[in-house]
């Protein structure tokens, strides 16, 4: 037990948790699963220790703190103050130059992302500024840059070795360094033991947490972890004169370049130089090559110098005083290899393949500690406190893992490393992958696809220009906010509202929960009454063990135990997972292949509907939330009397194969009604908005309570379910936030460009000061989007207690300027049709 | 002056010797590639010699197109031209090797000297430096740790026990190097960049039959040692002193 | 017929390993040394200083005189050269260092030893080297029946000949003949950490020497580095402080009859080709062994 080094280890035949990989992750792991009072904990690497040669080993080893991404900002946060708490860090600050105005633009907006998670030591700072800092650079190259001071330069080797250390001492780890896992086991779905080169521990966790080579290891246990080693190039140049008395390994900001995907640190004496230009070079992991056989270490590549040529020039460029002096040579230069995902986000939590195996992979130094602690709590606790939705193993559909589909996301991903990335940026790779029935009619009427959950959706049609005009539509000035937009979604919406329309709604994920244990399985997850007649559709939050969301979705209850889930696509396999997690005496299975949806709304709906069958569907014979099955014709169609969008309508499931008959019947009946096809940009974005309808992964996730989403309505159901302890004290509370609707009350800049914010803004008052609630949660907009019927641009933020009141006056922060908006709507009252009307219209069906 | 140096293209190898399938050459998969260590002295003493003199630094290699990559990095740290002997990939004996040097190098404007390696790192055959003086008729002195160059003599120094020999031939010559005649500096960012630029000119000659014809590779021994492990840490220097007992080196 | 050996001078032990192979392929003849157990002794009359071609010439008069059906050289600096003239001057193909042979097929040193090629020599008369420190060496006296001759020389054969000698003296403990020596890798970190292996050294009497990594960073001179392009060494003891004991290292240290590897990594290619190993940092390993030392004599 007492072994430092781990090098002669013998191994305890069992343990708790066997995490695999010594690297940031699996070091920060086992400390904090001791802290949370775990014991009897082993960790095993191949390679040697301190440096095992992973990528930890190779890590240029500084934070920028800033992402766009909340997650990803808040794992940083909370790695950077446990590599200070670990003595570790030195805070030397970056700047982030930008060579071309629309990187500025990029700049000021990430400006307003700092400002959104909390990071207030930020700046956009003039050349002149930037050279005082950085005296080295050509500030003539640049135009401006974003400065934090907080960005640091860590030892993630030592803050590494310390962590182990101390789970070493608490008595709770054995350490086996030099140890190849051989096999992991798995009966009856569950991990069993592990199997190394040193014998076996018995063992029912296993988390995996070695970067690179995880695939490999998942595949031991038939699980997958889709990730990709990619090389990153780095040299070091050095002796640099200027660097000669350096007391310390850096004490100039690091520059990021971010147009040509470069950075430039100090390093003692010598300077760093990285990219992220190249093509992207990907590996396989069966290929990287052992300890011996590695000429540096396993992760270290040989450099490929021609890949890096063009990044020389411009480092030269830009710091012409050290890269072009003839003094300072290359002394090292390596293809690191590194972790690349199909969405660029990390691979976390426990797989849905194997229970008990867990996933630790794909994660860089900088949110190494946090993600540590954060799956600690996940696998003691149940839940992690920063909600980690968007690098949850689960995600995955499985599409998404085949190896051609990681590379070549990964292949995509990897020069936007330090790209401008707009957030609604469609990727280009491997499509289309998945392709509803209706697919081939949509194209015909141009639609415009978006891609979720692999499955390729209309997001508008084309066919539907003219009614742009018809409409007086309106198109946005500035090109960021026109991009991956159209003023045809706003012309959608409203010839919805008058009339009604379609929407392929095939990427839905379906799960039915069967069996005799099926009524206590979804009652156990979802917050609402279950218990309900056949024939009723729920719509119910799920929620995380602390009371947060875990997510939102429908209900049908067939028969006495029989239960259908539809929820959204880009959630779905995760919810797959958690109800599976949750079932006892119950089947959860996955039928969302084997129907597929067509979404009718408007006020004409129930007139087309009631033209393709003689099943009664008025108000009094199909009322609201509840469906059947009706006889469409030939077609026998499950229908489900819903709204998304605020409208009177049906969502209608049929088999896949039977899906384009389906479109065909309706879209005849419907033709002299007037209906249209309407794209995910009605449906996920304006409909929605108007009414005020939150989404999961938007408004909805585990760091706010249903209290404060304004979805407490009805009595809390008596029997228990997941986090019903906390939602009943979460009732008994005054909610430190709740979620508001706001408008934008001028759109103008000052340069005279109207400007319209797309979501991830800070909330401000007029004067710029940010809104901190009771729980020291910042104000963000959490989704933005028009509201046609309303004639405004319509945000969705969480704000403080004493803010959220109707009328409050207060600002967004967009690209750097602050636009005045005001509380429309505190709680969850439509802005639009807040009554409902449209939704329950009893509207009587022509004869 | 004119000089030429020869190089060779080889792998940087790890700690484990890994063979190709069919055992004719190194697995090299996972491995970057460089000259030997010998040449790369070789090409820095070459430049330091044209630094002091003026004139022109040549570097030839012998090798896959691959090679190139080799002459750029040698580009780089100061020579000013190449020449790629191209080959199909294949090994070239001894005898062929050099005869395609001495054909390259008639080709050319005569140069004041000729640089080998004392032996390649790989193959280590000895001898290529010697056949192309021969063939070209000219003197050569191997194995140098010191080289200077005054009124067309080469002054050239061994290493041997007790001091260093000194040799004195006048130019044109041929003379190998061993690593340690100077420490070869690391090429900087605009070294680099400008060696994109200079001329690399190629050759493509036949391949003539082998007269040392290699069958195999082997890799020789067996699993190696197993060492004793004396301990860990500190806590094990008294095992450590008792082995040098042991040895009587205590 | 008989195999010509051509005797290196300046390395007796050499000169016998490589006769241990001549031995194999026949009956020896030896040019240049009369001292060894053979039954015939060629010695050619030259001038003092060393000339590479005067010595090609007078083997290739020995070769006239013998007709051998091989000609065998230690794999010295100077066996290997005169050989290499004698190739060149006769076209005819050499294989350097070899570690046998049998018919036309060699087996030969590649990579400082740590690969073996196996190769065929197609030639009327193989010319061959020995490898260094592979084959026993052939032991005892001889009283070889002498045959001294005066070789025909040009004045080309002398263009190239040693004119100066110039003496050094090495400061401290020799690397090649040291009994001990302790030796620093890229572990060592820096060259400032070299000192607690110099102090351990002055207490053994030890040579300091490191690995190519070292050289290459300018921490220790390459006098000092050992390995394939280095020295290659032969103590009793050879520590390898954080050397990770890549082929080019081990080709230098591989003579050593111990080694002692201190290393953080228990799967470093070194333990592969050590005897002992201690595991761990050598910053902390390094100066307690010094300490034991320190204590042990004072007790």
């Amino acid at each position: 037990m007492n072994d430092p080094s781990g090098a002669t280890s013998s191994l305890p035949p069992a343990a708790r948790a066997v995490v695999i990989g010594a690297g940031i992750v699996g070091n920060s792991l086992v400390h904090h699963l001791a802290e949370l009072g775990w014991t009897d904990l082993v960790l095993l690497d191949k390679g040697p220790l301190p440096n095992p040669g992973g990528s930890t080993g190779h890590a240029s080893n500084f934070i920028f703190p800033v992402d766009h991404s909340r997650e990803m900002t808040a794992l940083t946060a909370d790695s950077s103050r446990q590599y200070e708490d670990l003595g570790v860090r030195i805070e030397c600050g970056g700047i982030e130059v930008a060579r071309t105005e629309e990187r500025m633009e990029e700049l000021r907006r990430r400006m307003s992302s700092a400002a959104s998670w909390g990071v207030d030591d930020v700046a956009i700072v003039t050349p002149a500024e930037i050279k005082e800092l950085v005296p080295y650079i050509d500030e003539s190259v640049i135009i401006g840059g974003f400065h934090t001071k907080s960005v640091s330069v860590v030892d993630s080797l030592r803050a590494g070795t310390l962590m182990r250390e101390r789970a070493q001492e608490a008595g709770a780890l054995t350490v086996a360094a030099n140890t190849e896992v051989l096999g992991i086991d798995v009966e009856h779905g569950r991990v069993r033991r592990v199997r190394t080169t040193r014998g076996d521990v018995e063992t029912e966790i296993v988390v995996i947490a070695c970067g690179v080579w995880s695939p490999r290891l998942a595949r031991m246990a038939g699980a997958s972890i889709p990730l990709t080693p990619a090389v990153h190039q780095m040299i070091d140049i050095g002796p640099v004169p200027r660097f000669a008395g350096a007391k310390s390994a850096i004490e100039f900001p690091i520059v990021r370049d971010m147009d040509t995907n470069m950075y430039e640190r100090q390093d003692g004496s010598g300077l760093e130089v990285g990219s992220y230009a190249h093509r992207p070079i990907l590996h396989d992991p069966d290929e990287i090559p052992s300890v011996e056989e590695a000429a540096l270490s396993p992760t270290e590549f040989p450099f490929t110098q021609d890949d890096f040529a063009e990044q020389m020039e411009h480092a030269l460029e830009l710091m012409p005083e050290i890269v072009g002096d003839e003094s300072v040579g290359i002394k090292y230069a390596i293809n690191g290899l590194l972790s690349l995902t199909p969405d660029g986000m990390p691979v976390l939590g426990e797989t849905p393949e194997a229970g008990g195996l867990w996933a630790a992979s794909a994660v860089w130094v900088k949110e190494g500690p946090g993600v540590g602690r954060a799956l600690a709590q996940w696998m003691v606790e149940g839940e992690p406190e920063i909600e980690l939705q968007s690098s949850d193993v689960a995600r995955f559909h499985d599409c998404q893992k085949s190896v051609a589909h990681v590379k070549a996301r990964a292949s995509e991903h990897f020069n936007k490393t330090y790209g401008i990335v707009h957030p609604g940026e469609q990727w280009e790779s491997d499509r289309p992958a998945r392709l509803s029935p209706f697919y081939h009619q949509a194209r015909d009427l141009g639609a415009v696809f978006y891609e979720t959950a692999g499955w390729e959706r209309p997001h508008w049609y084309e066919s539907n220009a003219g009614l742009v005009e018809e409409y007086g539509v309106e198109g946005r000035e500035a090109e960021w906010d026109s991009r991956w937009w159209s003023p045809v979604i706003n012309a959608e919406h409203l010839a919805m509202r008058d009339r009604a329309a379609i929407f392929d709604l095939t990427a839905f994920c379906v799960f039915d929960v069967v069996g005799p244990g099926a009524l206590d399985s979804v009652q156990r997850v979802a917050m609402r009454q279950m218990d309900v007649k056949h024939g009723k559709v729920v719509y119910t939050p799920v929620l995380a063990p602390r009371g947060g969301f875990r997510s939102d979705l429908t209900i049908m209850r067939l028969s006495d135990d029989h239960f259908r889930v539809v929820t959204g696509g880009a959630h779905g396999m995760a919810d797959l997972k958690w109800f599976r997690d949750h079932a006892t005496d119950a089947q959860v299975v996955d039928l969302t292949s084997s129907w597929c949806t067509l979404g009718l709304w408007g006020p004409r709906a129930r007139d087309i509907l009631a033209g393709t069958t003689s099943d009664d569907v008025s108000h009094e014979g199909f009322p609201f939330a509840t469906f059947r099955t009706i006889e469409m014709g030939p077609l026998r169609v499950m229908a489900s009397r819903i709204s998304y969008v605020g409208d009177l309508g049906w969502e209608l499931y049929v088999p896949i194969e039977e899906g384009a008959r389906l479109w065909e019947t309706v879209w005849e009946a419907g033709e002299p009604h007037g209906v249209l096809p309407a794209g995910i940009g009605v449906y996920g974005t304006t409909g929605r908005l108007e009414k005020c309808y939150r989404a999961f992964g938007f408004e909805l996730d585990s760091e706010y309570d249903v209290v404060e989403a304004g979805m407490a309505w009805g009595k809390v159901k008596d029997e228990d379910f997941v986090g019903r302890e906390a939602h009943v004290r979460h009732r008994e509370q005054e909610p430190a936030a709740l979620m508001c609707t706001l408008t934008v009350d001028d759109h103008t800049s000052s340069s005279g460009v109207k400007r319209y914010p797309l979501g991830g803004e800070p909330i401000q008052t007029r004067d710029g000061e940010p809104l901190v609630d009771a729980r020291g949660r910042r104000s963000f907009v959490t989704s933005a989007g028009a509201g046609p019927s309303v004639g405004k641009h319509l945000l969705m933020s969480y704000l403080p207690a004493e803010h959220a009141r109707e009328g409050n006056e207060l600002a967004v922060l967009y690209m750097g300027e602050r636009y005045p908006v005001t509380v429309a709507v505190a709680g969850s009252t439509p802005v639009f049709d807040p009554g409902n009307e449209r939704v329950k219209a009893a509207g009587a069906v022509p004869a | 002056m004119r000089v030429l140096v020869c190089v060779k293209r080889v792998p940087l190898t790890g700690g484990r010797m890994v063979l190709t399938e069919d055992d004719q050459a190194l697995e090299t998969r996972h491995l970057g590639f460089t000259i030997s260590p010998h040449e790369e002295c070789g090409v820095e003493e070459a430049v330091r010699l044209v630094e002091q003199h003026g004139g022109e630094v040549t570097v030839l290699a012998l090798g896959p197109p691959e090679a190139e990559e080799q002459i750029r990095d040698t580009l780089a740290i100061g020579a000013d031209r190449g020449i790629l002997v191209a080959t199909d990939g294949g090994e070239w004996d001894p005898q062929a090797t050099a005869a395609a040097i001495v054909a390259a190098v008639r080709a050319e404007e005569e140069f004041d000297l000729i640089v080998f390696g004392n032996e390649s790192a790989d193959s280590g055959n000895y001898q290529v430096g010697i056949r192309v003086a021969h063939a070209l008729g000219r003197p050569v002195v191997t194995g140098l740790k010191g080289l200077s160059v005054e009124d067309g003599v080469a002054r050239c120094e061994q290493e041997v026990p007790g001091g260093r020999d000194v040799y004195r031939v006048p130019l044109p010559a041929v003379v190998s190097v061993l690593e340690g005649i100077n420490l070869p500096r690391y090429p900087s960012v605009p070294a680099k960049l400008r060696a994109r630029s200079k001329p690399v000119e190629t050759v493509s000659p036949e391949r003539p039959g082998a007269r040392l014809e290699k069958l195999r590779l082997v890799v020789p021994g067996g699993p190696g040692k197993q060492a004793e492990i004396l301990g860990e840490g500190a806590g094990a220097a008294p095992a450590v002193v008792n082995v040098m007992r042991e040895l009587g080196v205590a | 017929m008989a195999v010509l050996l051509l005797a290196d001078p300046g390395d007796d032990e050499l000169t016998r390993q490589a006769l241990t192979l001549a031995q194999s392929l026949g009956e020896v003849e030896v040019v240049g040394s009369a001292a060894l157990p053979v039954a015939r002794a060629h010695i050619p009359e030259l001038p003092g200083a060393y000339a590479p071609g005067a010595w090609a010439t007078a083997l290739e008069e020995a070769i006239d005189r013998v007709s051998p059906s091989a000609v065998v050289a230690p794999g010295t600096n100077r066996g290997n050269e005169v050989l290499a003239h004698v190739a060149a001057r006769r076209d005819l193909p050499f294989a350097a260092n070899c570690t046998a042979a049998e018919g036309d097929v060699l087996t030969r040193v590649r990579w400082g030893g740590s690969l073996l090629e196996e190769a065929r020599i197609h030639s009327s008369l193989p010319l061959l080297s020995v490898a260094p420190h592979v084959l026993p060496a052939v032991t005892g006296e001889g009283a070889p029946e002498v045959d001294a001759f005066t070789p025909a020389l040009s004045d080309s054969d002398l263009a190239v000949q040693v004119a100066e000698h110039v003496e050094e003296t090495v400061s401290g403990v020799s690397l090649a003949e040291a009994r001990v020596v302790v030796s620093g890798g890229r572990g060592v970190g820096s060259a400032d950490g070299f000192g607690i292996l110099e102090e351990l050294a002055g207490l053994l009497d030890a040579a300091v020497g490191c690995s190519r990594v070292v050289t290459s960073a300018g921490w220790r001179p390459h006098t000092d580095q050992v390995g394939q392009t280095g020295t290659k060494v032969s103590p009793d003891l050879y520590i390898a402080c954080g050397i990770s004991g890549a082929t080019q290292h081990i080709a230098g240290c591989k003579g050593a009859k111990k080694i002692l590897a201190i290393n953080t990594d228990a799967e470093a290619p070194i333990l592969a080709s050590a005897d002992y190993a201690v595991i761990g940092d050598l910053t902390e390993i390094v100066p307690a062994i010094t300490a034991e030392l320190r204590k042990a004599r004072s007790q």
